[in-house]
């Protein structure tokens, strides 16, 4: 996997790091979900380039969180197309039709992604330890040696390196959170999801967490998909900023044109009611 | 002075018969625990199938569950006593006749399947009681089923279902009793019935059956609740076996025990998460 150079920190939105002859590492193609009736997305189109770093905002039921769960594959698409490095992930078309892909591709594009959850979800049934290199070692054939050496430098990097032998259980929100960023990368995916992922913590512990969040995005070139409330942080690491108002995206563009002069109306709305209230 | 001398003689009847009634006893713990093993193979199994993606494996799972918690104990012995040799009668040849004529192994497999369908149901619901944040953190981290099942979602649905195996359990206890209709097989209830004919019902049935029942189920439960307790303490929640055991346990609540070090924020965390875990598994208490 060609890997562009980005060694500097990434200064605040720079244009992200790519090469046109690439695939885009997600693509979304006339997206539609739907639950029963209720249509949640419809006909979105839009694409992630590699190490680019996307944040989606708006009001809560605008289908940003579904389409984070899409991509990871925890729900499943009702229309349209989702390419991963160009490969489909759900459906593909063949003969004109929308066929499902092969179960055994879409777990081989799934390892690429990995994603940390607003309620962090750490293994309670195994130490910190353990629940970062059981996916390493399980699923991607690591040795136990290379999992464990691996682990304890992340969670250096989290900021928790005397960790590793307790109980998630024990931990505070914003320390198992830490964690769950730490097992998300242990895998080394290309392609990282946050849910929401200061949203159930403490706020003293909220800044923690997006700094090591940033400084991720600083010094590797994973492709981010950001679902925050958090507008600062949108701001400082996205490189693009995507506005969704029932299922749609109103607005989308470089965070400083968006958060300081937003065209859409909707966009200034909601804009002025989360910045008004911080 | 006629009570006194009647109840004299019950004792001495039940000392005559002490041997048999420890024999008894034996083959009813014998049938508790193999009956208890084969139903837990039984539950694990059916209920991993009925909880499965797979519709080939959900369907015969459902199929075989309903059935055999459909018909009852008693017409599941009468047809593998008294019908299932009648195929070996008609084919002579047919392997496996000893296995067929082996009441005390008809019992065990009775009481299995019986009671494991049942389990099967408290194993698949226990599963789906896992939160969905946990199966969706194995999906993202793309986990075959196989691995997420043993390795992540069984060890936390173990502690959900300990309450209604314990359960199931002492039911088999007793339902181990319906046995004694099988020909050769002298289980306690057996003997109680042979105990009652030299003293009366009161002594045999009311008395000894029911303390002698009493505290085989009460050892059960116990045993159980240790485990419910391990399997709890292994997910964090509640304090170890060593600590409930200990002679001289803390005064103080199960929680703060394990995590004197917690902030206090910490703290509120894991009360809010103690709240739901209770509301979750209410009958499963400290104690």
């Amino acid at each position: 996997m060609p890997t562009p150079t980005d060694p500097a920190p990434a200064a605040v939105a720079e244009p992200a790091p790519a090469s046109s002859a690439e695939p885009p590492v997600i693509e979304f193609v006339d997206v539609e979900k739907r639950f029963g009736d209720n249509v949640v997305l419809k006909d979105l189109n839009f694409s992630v380039r590699r190490g680019e770093r996307v944040t989606l905002i708006g009001p809560s039921g605008s289908g940003k969180t579904t389409i984070l769960r899409l991509v990871m594959t925890l729900e499943e698409l009702t229309g349209g197309y989702i390419y991963i490095d160009g490969e489909p992930l759900t459906h593909q078309q063949r003969d004109g039709k929308r066929v499902p892909v092969p179960k055994k591709q879409q777990k081989k594009l799934r390892t690429r992604i990995g994603m940390v959850f607003q309620q962090f979800n750490l293994f309670p049934n195994m130490t910190v330890l353990e629940n970062i290199i059981e996916a390493p070692i399980h699923v991607l054939g690591q040795s136990k040696k290379d999992a464990v050496a691996k682990a304890h430098s992340l969670l250096e990097q989290v900021g928790l390196p005397d960790k590793a032998e307790a109980h998630p259980t024990s931990l505070s929100g914003g320390q198992q959170q830490r964690v769950a960023i730490a097992r998300a990368l242990a895998m080394d995916p290309e392609i990282l999801l946050l849910d929401e992922v200061t949203s159930a913590l403490d706020p003293e512990v909220v800044g923690d967490v997006l700094n090591i969040l940033r400084q991720v995005a600083d010094t590797t070139n994973v492709t981010m998909l950001i679902v925050t409330h958090e507008m600062a942080f949108a701001r400082d690491v996205s490189h693009k900023v995507m506005m969704f108002d029932g299922g749609r995206v109103v607005e989308e563009g470089h965070p400083e044109k968006i958060f300081t002069n937003p065209e859409h109306e909707r966009t200034q709305k909601f804009l002025s009611a989360v910045l008004g209230e911080s | 002075m006629d009570w006194l001398e009647e109840q004299r003689q019950h004792l001495q009847a039940l000392s005559d018969f002490s041997d048999r009634l420890i024999d008894g006893l034996l083959t009813t713990i014998q049938l508790t625990l193999l009956g208890g093993a084969l139903a837990f193979v039984v539950a694990v199994a059916l209920g991993l199938m009925a909880g499965a993606p797979s519709l080939w494996l959900r369907g015969p799972a459902r199929v075989l569950i309903e059935f055999f918690r459909g018909i009852s104990l008693l017409v599941l012995l009468f047809w593998m006593v008294y019908v299932l040799p009648l195929f070996w009668m008609a084919n002579p040849d047919l392997p496996g006749e000893g296995l067929v004529r082996n009441t005390f192994l008809i019992g065990v497999v009775a009481l299995g399947i019986n009671y494991g369908a049942y389990g099967a149901e408290a194993v698949r619901a226990s599963l789906t009681t896992v939160s969905q944040g946990q199966w969706e953190a194995t999906t993202a981290l793309s986990m075959s089923w196989p691995h997420k099942m043993r390795r992540i979602i069984f060890p936390q649905a173990w502690a959900l279902m300990l309450p209604s195996l314990a359960n199931l359990w002492v039911h088999l206890l007793k339902g181990s009793a319906i046995v004694y209709i099988l020909p050769g097989v002298n289980d306690f209830t057996f003997e109680l019935n042979n105990l009652r004919r030299p003293t009366d019902i009161w002594f045999s049935h009311a008395l000894v059956g029911l303390v002698t029942y009493f505290v085989l189920a009460l050892i059960l439960t116990i045993f159980m609740q240790a485990l419910e307790a391990r399997a709890k303490h292994k997910l964090g929640r509640g304090p170890s076996l060593k600590e409930i055991l200990s002679p001289d346990p803390p005064a103080i609540a199960p929680d703060a025990a394990s995590s004197s070090t917690a902030t206090l924020s910490t703290e509120k965390g894991s009360q809010a998460r103690g709240e739901t875990d209770a509301s979750q598994t209410t009958g499963g208490g400290a104690r």
